[in-house]
């Protein structure tokens, strides 16, 4: 790899012997990939994925103490995934045990370490640092040193920004020395389409399906999506950016997907359109049946697939203020048709911490409480992650959360029909 | 016997018997459980894994095409090797994805006394001839040998 002088300066140690090892692994990670030279970071934010004091990952504890003690903080402040505890969640008392005194037992200590190295305020937990409330939302062109699959995905299509599928510890080195090895994403060449995927659904896809089947067959390549402007629009606003977080988040979890380019609506493609197409492109067709051949093909892994649901979370990614809004007025309704009063399963809508504060400013949060309906700013997945709430029989309509615990998948439509009415199982 | 070349992404030598996954490996869902729970044998927790599902991983020629799942996994993966509960090998067929790459790095920049030879790119047919139980032989220059 070319290095700069500065750069060998800091591989020679120069700057101590932790920068060093940092500046050591990313070149190393980087040829790996055929990475040339290392770039700046040039986001003004990072965003880490280890939100969790988890006591068995106690050697990445380790070291962020040599970091700290070296005094090699993050250049950049720095959001991070979502806390893993909320006691407005509802658990039992083995689960709250366990989830207190033996599995997040090294939470406090950790998020200490969060605020030494360059947390940007208490409340950065979200896995949608992007969203306005939050305050993380690069710049197009930004080169980006992040983790957490659905953010990245989210900023490289959405948003502009040049970020690798970067593993955790590795986001913080990036910040940490100030440089990323140059390689797969943050290249042209890398951002090129390697899949052309049709749509040609006769009605809106449901974000976390559509995203599903096509992080399914694309793996981690970069698919250029062709009619869903039919259904989206061509303008990113509120409501369209929402359906991008779920459907991006299904892409990067179902499969591997980093970038996507929907063809008249994200950045990339407004601007180059089908130039961002390589040669030989593989074609992928989604329809109706298709999308129900996808859903219907998830494994059920409850160990009793007719158990009466116990929980239900939405929100992973974090929900944003319009989809919270939108879901009041739509659990509202379903209750009124229903005859009842308040959801009929424990429900948890989780979003970010600016987002729920935003949300609890309008009159929509009294009128989600009065249905009986949670707020959290929880990671549904870290609360998934044990024995214990594995064995519960929780749904969800995030596919991300399908894939990576036991919670059972369904459409929005089903969800909301679920927590207001009930029976169907 | 067969032998079998790839690229070498940490080196070293081992010899080990060989623990077949034929899907991707989800290092999250398939190392939390084994650090969590101090299971010095790793014993795979993930259950949509059907090959690894309930097999014990440490000391084991893992083979594999890519891992998959959350962006957790690199460092998941340091954690196995800095508490000692890493695979003898990791060897892909398929050029090795970013999570991956990240954690053999880490150990092997960050690690003392960790040898866990890791060879990618040995290509699908590595992966179609070798069997759960066979004897691997890893050499330093990426040379894969399957008894």
């Amino acid at each position: 790899m070319q290095l700069t002088n500065e750069q060998q300066a800091i591989l020679d140690g120069a700057q101590g012997e932790t920068l060093a090892k940092v500046m050591k692994t990313l070149i190393k990670y980087g040829e790996v990939f055929g990475a040339e030279k290392m770039v700046p970071v040039t986001g003004k934010h990072n965003h880490l994925v280890t939100s969790f004091g988890l006591k068995a990952l106690g050697p990445v504890y380790d070291l962020m103490e040599q970091l700290i003690s070296s005094g090699d903080i993050s250049k950049q402040t720095f959001s991070v995934d979502p806390r893993p505890l909320d006691k407005n969640v509802p658990a039992n008392f083995l689960q709250n045990f366990i989830f207190n005194n033996f599995m997040y037992s090294r939470q406090d200590y950790y998020e200490d370490q969060l605020s030494k190295l360059g947390l940007m305020d208490k409340n950065a937990f979200t896995c949608t640092c992007y969203m306005d409330e939050v305050g993380n939302k690069p710049q197009k062109g930004d080169i980006l040193s992040w983790a957490e699959s659905s953010a990245v995905v989210y900023a490289n299509s959405v948003l502009g920004a040049r970020c690798n599928r970067n593993s955790g510890i590795m986001d913080i080195m990036g910040s940490v020395v100030g440089y990323v090895p140059y390689f797969g994403l943050l290249t042209d060449e890398g951002r090129k389409a390697t899949w052309i995927i049709e749509i040609k659904t006769t009605k809106k896809p449901e974000a976390q399906l559509l995203g599903s089947a096509i992080g399914m067959k694309v793996m981690e390549e970069v698919p250029y999506i062709i009619g869903l402007d039919k259904w989206l629009g061509t303008e990113l606003n509120d409501a369209t950016c929402t359906y991008l977080k779920d459907f991006g988040a299904a892409t990067a979890s179902n499969g591997a997907v980093g970038l996507y380019h929907i063809e008249n609506l994200t950045p990339e493609a407004v601007e180059s359109g089908k130039t961002l197409l390589s040669e030989n492109v593989k074609t992928y067709v989604i329809d109706d049946y298709e999308l129900e051949k996808v859903y219907k093909n998830y494994p059920i892994v409850w160990k009793n697939p007719d158990s009466t649901p116990k929980l239900c979370f939405m929100g992973c990614p974090h929900m944003s203020l319009q989809q919270l809004k939108d879901w009041t007025d739509k659990v509202e309704q379903g209750l009124k048709k229903s005859g009842k009063k308040k959801v009929v399963i424990p429900t948890v809508f989780t979003a970010a911490p600016g987002v729920l504060e935003e949300f609890e400013k309008t009159d929509y949060a009294a009128r989600l409480k009065a249905t009986g309906v949670i707020t959290s700013y929880i990671c549904p997945l870290m609360y998934m992650n044990n024995p214990l709430s594995g064995k519960m029989p929780v749904i969800t309509s995030s596919n991300k959360l399908r894939t990576y615990t036991t919670a059972r998948y369904y459409t929005d439509d089903e969800i909301l029909e679920q927590i207001t009415k009930g029976g169907k199982k | 016997m067969r032998e079998f070349k790839g690229r070498v992404i940490a080196s070293g030598t081992v010899t080990a018997e060989a623990l077949v996954s034929y899907g991707g490996l989800n290092t999250l869902a398939s190392f939390q459980k084994a650090l969590q729970f101090g299971d010095k044998t790793a014993t795979c927790g993930d259950q949509n894994n059907k090959d690894l599902y309930g097999k014990q991983m440490a000391g084991k020629a893992l083979c594999l095409p890519q891992t998959i799942g959350s962006t957790t996994g690199g460092l998941v993966l340091y954690c196995a090797c800095s508490m000692n509960r890493q695979p003898a090998c990791m060897l892909f067929s398929k050029p090795i994805d970013s999570l991956a790459a990240a954690g053999a790095v880490l150990a092997d920049v960050w690690l003392d006394n960790i040898q866990m030879p890791v060879i990618d790119s040995l290509g699908d047919d590595f992966l179609q001839y070798v069997k759960d139980g066979m004897k691997v032989s890893v050499k330093e220059d990426g040379t894969v040998i399957v008894d």
